[in-house]
């Protein structure tokens, strides 16, 4: 396999000034629907759930639709965004003409979900801090944990796309595996009362160590997992930056 | 001196061989056309050049330099006009230069410089805003053209550059081509439209089946392979067969095409003496290099 060169960032700097120029019409899916949801849940839910492991739902909810909406960020662009660029507009055929190698351009965008990652997580972070829920100076963290799970969730959706025979298949990459996170990863609730087996899962489930991780520099409480944590998603996204290196490289350099 | 020297290249796919040996060398300067049928290898020979498709035995190297080992260098001597639009459809003109500059590593000030040097070449100068749904095809085609140049490429290689264009446009992107080649850029210039070979290439090469089949000057190939004119014969309901045997029996080259007969170094209509062909239907006119191509890779359609 060949490793990236620092070209990367050319690819990087493509996606954010096509993304300064139409990010209106993405403010929608990444800002209004997470707040409107935080909103609901927390308020609305809220006031029947009452407390969660001591604290106010809202609280509780708080970090894990950040790392969930950071999710959703990074996994969009490099599902349903690469797969555009890459089958229908055939920008990167074009780029890797140039001395911009496949493994510069895979880097970029994965650099770039990434990007998407952070900032979506630090728009929900604000307007937390705004209506007081974040209770630690830890939580000025969040935004690097959000670009940390940004280059996992692109890596592992890279690999998705490296492989997939159409646009449709991506139906299946987040009936079958983004949305069970996002219900499995207790972002909504805590998995304690649930059986075993489902326990597991979740455990080894990638969402699960973001949340974790965000919800402890969101709260000041920090478990000794959330070195496992670290340790899980250092691990899953250095196993899928890698297929997807060579995934894309035997599907673009034929 | 060679700028592109390609040796034994091989190409095998899982189940077909796309190229089986091929040997061509491209001068400094020149206008090489690459012509051939779909299928015939000239996409994926071009595809090796530039690094996009690894070989399976052979070598090609690139201003000296091996394909193998240097792909980026390589990459940066090289401008390419591909096929199929793969301008980026969410920045305008300029900003599809500007962009394309930086993945060559030239600092913004002077991509401003070419980008506004290239639009002036093509003919886009006016253009530098507009977004790429707001253009034609032929400007498209133009706005490929000038991105090709943004690194000041020493070879630019060129698929269809004209498919799908007004004769106008077509008139124009050849014109830009002359101008190029003359100022010293090497040119390969992949395409069925023979009229373009004819009119652009120094030398051509045609392509079949995965080899080269022959390589030379445009004017030569037509006058070695067909002769100066052909003769084409229509033959009525039920003469097709003896006209045939005749021809065979005379020893006059010939094809058969779908409801002509084609005959290559015949210089007279002496020739065709005492044939049941009815008046009106024996045409002569001068040979072209289409017909040579046909010639070469036969008259039957490929699929």
């Amino acid at each position: 396999m060949k490793w990236p060169s620092w070209r990367f960032i050319r690819v990087w700097q493509r996606n954010r000034d096509v993304f300064l120029k139409l990010w209106p019409s993405e403010v929608t899916g990444f800002v209004v629907e997470p707040l409107v949801l935080l909103l609901a849940m927390g308020f609305g839910l809220g006031a029947y759930v009452g407390m969660v492991n001591g604290q106010e739902y809202i609280e509780f909810v708080a970090p894990g639709i950040i790392a969930s909406y950071a999710m959703f960020s990074a996994s969009f662009e490099c599902t349903y965004g690469s797969y555009l660029r890459m089958s229908y507009q055939r920008t990167f055929d074009a780029i890797i003409a140039t001395p911009v190698n496949v493994e510069d351009v895979i880097t970029g965008e994965i650099f770039w979900g990434a990007t998407r990652s952070m900032l979506t997580g630090t728009v929900i972070l604000i307007v937390a801090t705004a209506f007081g829920l974040a209770e630690s100076s830890w939580a000025l963290l969040i935004p690097l944990l959000a670009f940390l799970q940004g280059l996992m969730f692109s890596s592992i959706a890279l690999t998705f796309t490296a492989i997939i025979p159409s646009i449709h298949s991506f139906n299946h990459y987040f009936s079958l595996f983004i949305s069970p996170m996002f219900f499995f990863s207790g972002v909504f609730f805590p998995l304690d009362s649930f059986p075993d087996i489902v326990q597991r899962l979740s455990w080894i489930a990638p969402l699960t160590s973001a949340v974790k991780l965000i919800r402890a520099c969101f709260n000041g409480e920090f478990h000794p997992d959330i070195w496992l944590a670290l340790g899980l998603i250092a691990l899953i996204t250095l196993v899928f930056f890698v297929a997807s290196l060579v995934l894309m490289r035997r599907k673009l350099i034929v | 001196m060679a700028v592109i020297s390609i040796s034994n290249v091989v190409k095998k796919y899982k189940d077909f061989v796309a190229l089986n040996g091929v040997n061509l060398e491209i001068k400094q300067g020149e206008c090489l056309g690459l012509l051939g049928p779909n299928g015939a290898g000239k996409t994926t020979l071009i595809r090796m050049i530039t690094g996009s498709s690894p070989l399976t035995e052979g070598e090609v190297s690139v201003g000296g330099m091996d394909i193998k080992t240097s792909e980026r260098q390589i990459k940066a001597l090289i401008g390419i006009v591909p096929q199929l639009d793969n301008l980026d459809p969410d920045l305008n003109v300029i900003g599809n230069l500007l962009t394309f500059s930086r993945y060559f590593n030239i600092p913004h000030k002077e991509a401003k410089k070419r980008s506004t040097e290239v639009l002036q070449l093509v003919g886009l100068e006016n253009r530098p805003k507009s977004n790429l749904g707001e253009l034609s095809g032929g400007m498209k085609r133009r706005l490929m053209i000038a991105r090709g140049l943004i690194n000041r490429p020493r070879i630019l290689i060129l698929d269809e550059p004209t498919v799908g264009l007004d004769p106008q446009a077509k008139h124009l992107v050849w014109h830009k081509l002359r101008e190029l080649r003359n100022s010293g850029v090497t040119l390969v210039l992949c395409t069925q439209v023979m009229e373009e070979a004819a009119e652009l290439a120094d030398r051509v090469a045609i392509m079949d089946k995965g080899s080269i089949i022959c390589l030379a000057p445009p004017a030569e190939l037509v006058v070695q392979n067909v002769g100066r004119t052909v003769w084409e014969i229509e033959p009525e309901d039920g003469h097709r067969e003896p006209i045939i045997k005749a021809l065979e029996q005379r020893r006059v080259e010939f094809d058969e095409g779908p409801g002509k007969i084609t005959t290559y170094h015949v210089n007279d209509a002496d020739a065709f003496k005492g044939l049941a062909i009815a008046t009106g239907k024996l045409k002569q006119r001068p040979a072209t290099l289409e017909d040579v191509f046909l010639k070469l890779t036969g008259r039957a359609l490929i699929e």
